[in-house]
Order: C-alpha cells, then structure tokens, then sequence
C-alpha cells in the first residue's frame, strides 16, 4: 500500500494548526512552548515531504539546521521560563501581566 | 510517490569563501573570544574591558563590511554569490552589516555605564549583542531561505535573553516570556512559509526561486502564496507591523533600557533587509498579490502606531510605538517597489537606527537606578537638570518628528517621493496625516522637557511671582494637555516607582496624594502655591532635588544628588548620544553622500 505524498503534507498543515491554535487558546508557557515545537516540526515533515517529491536533497538537510535551531530555542525558553517561575511563583500567562498600557 | 527506496544523492560540500563572510566571522569569533576569555581569567578584568573590546569589534566589522563595499562597488567588480550561493555580497549586504555595526558600536558605548548601575558587570551584555548583531548580518546577506531562517533564529534567540537580561525585575521577565513565545511563534510560522515555498519552486534559493518564478508560470500558485504570505506574517512579527505590533511595546517597556537601543535598530534593519530580499528581489512575479496586502500593512501601521503613541505615558511605551509608526515609513519604499523606494527604505532604516539608539540612550540615562524612571512625568523640567541631555533628546525628538534639516525629513521625504513616483499618492498623503499625529507627541515631550520642573502644578501666579516667567505659559499648557490626554493615569500606578527627583521635587508634593487632584483640587493648589512661595529662594537657587525633601524647607547643600545625575557622567553614552545627534544633523543638512550610498547599496538581482 502507498501513502501518496499529499497525506503527509495534509498532516504536516493540520499539526501546523493545532499548534498555531494552541499558541494562541493555552494559558500554560509550557504548553505554548510545546506547540511551538509541534509548528517547527510540522514544517520539519513538509520539508522532508517536498524534499522526496522533488527528489532534492536540499530539504531533507534544511531539517537539520531547523532540529538545531529548535534546540537551542528550548534552551533559551527553558531559562526564560525558570526565571520567571522564580519571580511568579506561576507558569499561567494570565498571571504575568505587569506591562499594560 | 514510492517511499520504499531511499534515492542516493551526492552531497556536495561547497567551497567557502572566507571574504565574503569575515563581518559574521569577526562578530562570532569575537563574542566566542571575549567569553572565553572573561570565564577562563575568572572575571578579572574591568568591565569596561568588554565594552571597548565590543566597541573595537564592531568598528573591525565596519572596516570589513566597508573594504567589501569598495571591492564590489569597484569599477572592474561586482556582488557575487559565496558558499553555494547561500551568501549574496552585494552593496544592499554591506549597507545592512555597516549599519549593524555602526548600531553595535554605539550600544556597546553606552553599556557599561547603565550596567554599573544597575551592577551587572559582566560580558553578557556584550557577548548576546556581538551574537544578535551577528545574526542582523546573517539576515542582510541571506541569500537562501534557510540561511535567513538562520540568521532571524540567531538574531532572535540572542535578543530574548538580552530582554530578560534583568533577573530581578519581573518585567523584564514579562518582557522576555512575550517576546519570546510570541517570537517563537513568528519563527515557525516563517518556517512553514518557506517550506511551502520551496514546495512550490522547488529550491530554498532566492535566486533559483525568482529565476524558477520568472520561466514558469504556476496554473495553481495557491502554495506559493500560502508560503509567501506565511514569510510575510514573519517578518511582519519580527519589525512589529501592524498587526503583528502587540508584543513590541511591552518588550520595550520591560527590558532594559541598552537591550531596547539594540533591538529597536538591529532587529528592524534585520527584519526589513529580509522583508526586501525576499519580496523585491525573490518574488517580484509575484509583485501584484503582494504589493496590495503591504499598503494596507503600511496604512494600518502609520496610522495605528502614531494615533496610539499620543496616549501612551510611558516614554519607552511611546517610543515604541513611535518606532512601529516608523516601520510603517520604511515598508512605504517597498510598496512602491522601485529602486527609488528601496534606497528611501535604506536612507530611512540608517537614520532612524541613530535616531531610536539615540533617543533610547537618553532614556536609560533619564531612568535613574533601578531604570525605573519612564513616565512622562520624569522628563518634566529636564532642561534644567540635564541641559545637554534636554537637548540631544529634542533634536531625537525633532528628527523623528520629521523637521527640515534634519535625516528624519529626509528619510520620509524620499520614501513618499517614492510612493508618489509609483502614483500611490492616497499612501503618501495617510503617511503625512501620521506624521502629522506623530508629530504632536514628539512636541509634546520636548515641550515637557523645557517647561519648568513641575510645571505639572500649573499654578501660573505662583510661578510668575518666583523665578520661571514666560516659559511657565508653555509648561502648564502642555501639561494642561498632557493631563487631559493621559487623565488619571498619568500619576495613578506609576506614582510608586516614581523617581526621588520626583517624588523629592519642590512642586510635586500634591502628587504623593496619588490621583490627580493637582489640577482638581483648590485646596491643594493653594498649599502647592504657598508652598512655592515660601520655598522660592531655595528653587531659584538649586535645581538639584534631593529625597527627603518633600513638604518641608531644606537648604540646598544637604541635599542629595540623585542617581540620575550621577549618571549624566557618562563618558560613553554622551559619546554615543553625540555621534547620533552629530549623524542626524549632519546627514540632514548635507544628505547627498548618504542618499548616494543608499542608492549604490543595490541588490544582487
């Protein structure tokens, strides 16, 4: 049985936007931050996808520098995330509201 | 498709041209140096060791960016492509990386007196802004999707911690978990836009993408558009477009004051050198489908940013909207997408980058220990205290405000000469109205910061029996329409955090009430005037207020200097307020130099 390759891109569009929904409906950091990771690696499936269609290796290594980009992302957020907690005592983004205006 | 086999496919390792990356090399290998250095000496050297290596570094990646313009703009030269075509060095690359530097520089001058400050000593600061300024670079000379993607991520990641920087304050944690997430964000979905662009054409490369779009003509471009529209949003997110803009003020509000100069002037040069790169040059096939959605990003942005900057009290909050109006000035010259419009855009980006690091310094310097010391109320009377910090501010103000003589004028004046040459006259006449409601809150504060300290009282026969006399008019008129723009909130939350200077003025005593009842209650602006009757000897004579003052009479030698005074000392940011005020007038009585090398810093294609 072959999967044609539309599938794959139609899974990469539908965890692409359950990501990009979750982003914006989450109250949780870490839940927004895990969804960011589900729309990187949403486009990660596209690429490889596209890259097999086009029988073009240049997407497939594209991946690779988006994995690396995406580590050093969590590290970063990570930090970020534990220094706020410090502070807040909270991970809620409804908590953090001391900019407004 | 069958997925069974895997096809073999040579991977080809490129040449790699050191030239044509040593800005990025310098910028990397230079932070790498000064970290390892600082760790491996234990932190013994003097801070201001990181900022003159940094400064010196940055003036390295100038003097490399510029022995490349003079090797590419040469008679017999010309841009080429290095690293299989990943890297473009043309004149556009080399203006983005000068420009990089120059702002890079500028930082790196002012730092260290705002960081002693604030007692964060160590090389952080310099080390994330050499790696940010090494990912700007990285962006301006991206010729390859991915690359930009990498460059965007480095110029990104940097700039989140620098914005979180400040561990003790909680909104500079607020200010980084925002930028951050909603950064985060941008960056996928740019990524998703790319991959569905090379989807579409079949390559990451701009310039196989816009070759591949010039002989093909797509029957079904709902991708490439998907794509192209999803890159848009990217950037759109990244130079804070309306409606992309919601994370930017708060990020300036809560980092630190250093970190905004940088990130206000870097991450938009960054941003609007890919914006250009991608859709000028890439995409111009497809120039009819994107040129419409720009106007109206454009209009939404000079429109939004200026009419919300007027009710903003807070000067970093106000700035930043100031600095959204004007990334709605810059994406003028890429709707009207001729090469007059790229060189406004260029002119524009160059002038604002001084102006934004200029006025931004002043800012740190205004905002005392703790940078703490933002709302307008702040700058009431800054003439007085800080004359020549008055002043270089009123000129920021001024250049931003777009008056003649001045890059302000000029930058706005050759994008809508552009606009106007693409006949989109409608869009130049919306970027005057803007500029117009821009102009009333840069006046405002200017007009705040030459009225007498405290004018806030506007107890005008008070004011005239002592010393002040016509400019007091002025004061209370403005602060008249300062406090029926800004009602309560001028004074409600941010009274606690307000400054010593402040809260210790002589006049500012009714506001340790809270509220607003200055200008309400006859009570109180009886006592306010008694009060400024009696004190009248010690306010003519010292302007210096001190804590501790409040409410009763102290002779002017007891009292304290403020911290901010103290930080009016600082060697290197009035170095580097000075190159900005000198830039901007300068290069706005004498433009043509600039306006030459905007138009000679071409694309490659």
């Amino acid at each position: 049985m072959t999967v044609h390759a539309s599938w794959y891109l139609i899974l990469g569009a539908v965890l692409f936007s359950i990501g990009a929904v979750g982003i914006l409906v989450r109250r949780n950091v870490l839940v927004m931050f895990m969804c960011v990771e589900l729309m990187l690696n949403a486009a990660n499936l596209t690429f490889v996808t596209f890259s097999r269609e086009l029988n073009d290796v240049a997407g497939q290594a594209s991946v690779f520098f988006v994995l690396v980009v995406a580590a050093a992302e969590v590290v970063v957020g990570m930090g970020i995330i534990v220094s706020i907690f410090r502070n807040m005592r909270s991970s809620i983004a409804d908590d953090i509201h001391v900019l407004k205006g | 498709m069958n997925l069974g086999v895997v096809p073999t496919l040579a991977l080809v390792v490129p040449k790699i041209n050191y030239w044509a990356i040593l800005p990025d090399l310098i910028l990397i290998g230079g932070a790498l140096a000064v970290l390892a250095l600082s760790s491996l000496t234990g932190r013994r050297f003097p801070a201001i060791w990181y900022s003159v290596s940094t400064a010196f570094l940055a003036l390295a990646t100038l003097g490399s960016a510029l022995y490349l313009w003079f090797d590419i703009t040469g008679k017999h030269h010309h841009a080429f492509v290095a690293i299989d075509a990943g890297i473009a060095v043309d004149g556009f690359s080399q203006l983005i990386t000068m420009l990089v530097a120059a702002t890079l520089f500028l930082v790196a001058l002012s730092a260290p007196g705002y960081l002693r400050r604030e007692g964060a000593g160590g090389p952080e600061f310099y080390v994330l802004s050499m790696l940010s300024a090494s990912g700007a670079v990285l962006m301006g000379s991206a010729n390859d999707l991915i690359v930009m993607f990498l460059g965007l991520e480095v110029l990104s990641i940097a700039l989140y911690v620098m914005a979180g920087s400040n561990l003790k304050a909680i909104a500079s944690g607020e200010a980084a978990l925002k930028y951050f997430i909603l950064g985060a964000f941008s960056s996928a979905i740019f990524l998703y836009g790319i991959a569905l662009t090379y989807g579409s054409t079949g390559s990451t490369n701009l310039a196989s993408i816009a070759n591949y779009l010039a002989k093909n003509l797509l029957e079904h471009n709902g991708v490439l558009l998907a794509g192209a529209a999803l890159m848009l949003l990217g950037f759109g997110f990244k130079v804070a477009l309306v409606p992309f803009h919601a994370w930017s003020p708060d990020v300036y509000q809560g980092s630190p004051t250093p970190s905004v100069a940088f990130m206000s002037s870097v991450a938009k040069a960054a941003g609007f050198a890919g914006l250009i790169r991608v859709f000028y040059s890439a995409l111009p096939t497809l120039r009819l489908d994107w040129q419409p959605v720009l106007w109206v990003l454009s209009v939404a942005t000079l429109l939004v940013g200026s009419v919300l900057a007027v009710v903003q009290t807070d000067v970093k909050r106000m700035l930043a909207y100031s600095s959204i109006s004007h990334a709605g000035f810059i994406l003028i010259g890429l709707v009207a997408a001729n090469p007059s419009g790229i060189a406004g855009s260029l002119y524009y980006l160059f002038t604002y980058s001084f102006l934004a690091v200029g006025s931004f310094t002043v800012v740190a310097l205004v905002a005392g220990k703790g940078d703490s010391n933002h709302s307008l109320a702040s700058y009431r009377g800054l003439s007085k205290r800080h004359p020549y910090l008055a002043a270089a501010m009123a000129l920021m103000l001024i250049a931003q405000a777009g008056i003649p003589f001045t890059t302000g004028f000029l930058g706005k004046f050759y994008v809508l000469a552009a606009a106007t040459d693409a006949h989109s006259y409608a869009l130049a006449l919306i970027a005057i109205l803007s500029s117009v409601i821009a102009a009333f809150f840069y006046l405002r504060l200017g007009v705040l910061m030459y009225a007498p300290d405290g004018g806030e009282l506007a107890v005008a026969p008070a004011v005239a029996s002592g010393s002040a006399s016509g400019s007091a008019q002025a004061g209370s008129a403005s602060s008249a329409a300062a406090t029926a723009l800004a009602g309560t909130e001028l004074l409600d939350a941010e009274d606690e955090l307000l400054p010593v200077t402040r809260k210790g003025s002589w006049f500012a005593v009714p506001d340790d009430r809270g509220g607003d009842p200055i200008l309400d209650d006859p009570a109180m602006a009886g006592s306010g005037v008694a009060l400024v009757v009696s004190g009248d000897e010690a306010i003519s004579g010292e302007v210096v207020n001190g804590p501790g003052a409040v409410g009763e009479l102290r002779a002017p030698e007891i009292i304290d200097v403020p911290s901010s005074e103290k930080a009016g000392r600082d060697i290197g940011a009035a170095i580097s307020i000075a190159i900005c005020c000198t830039v901007t007038v300068f290069f706005g009585v004498f433009p043509s130099m600039l306006i030459d090398f905007a138009k000679q810093a071409k694309l490659l294609f």
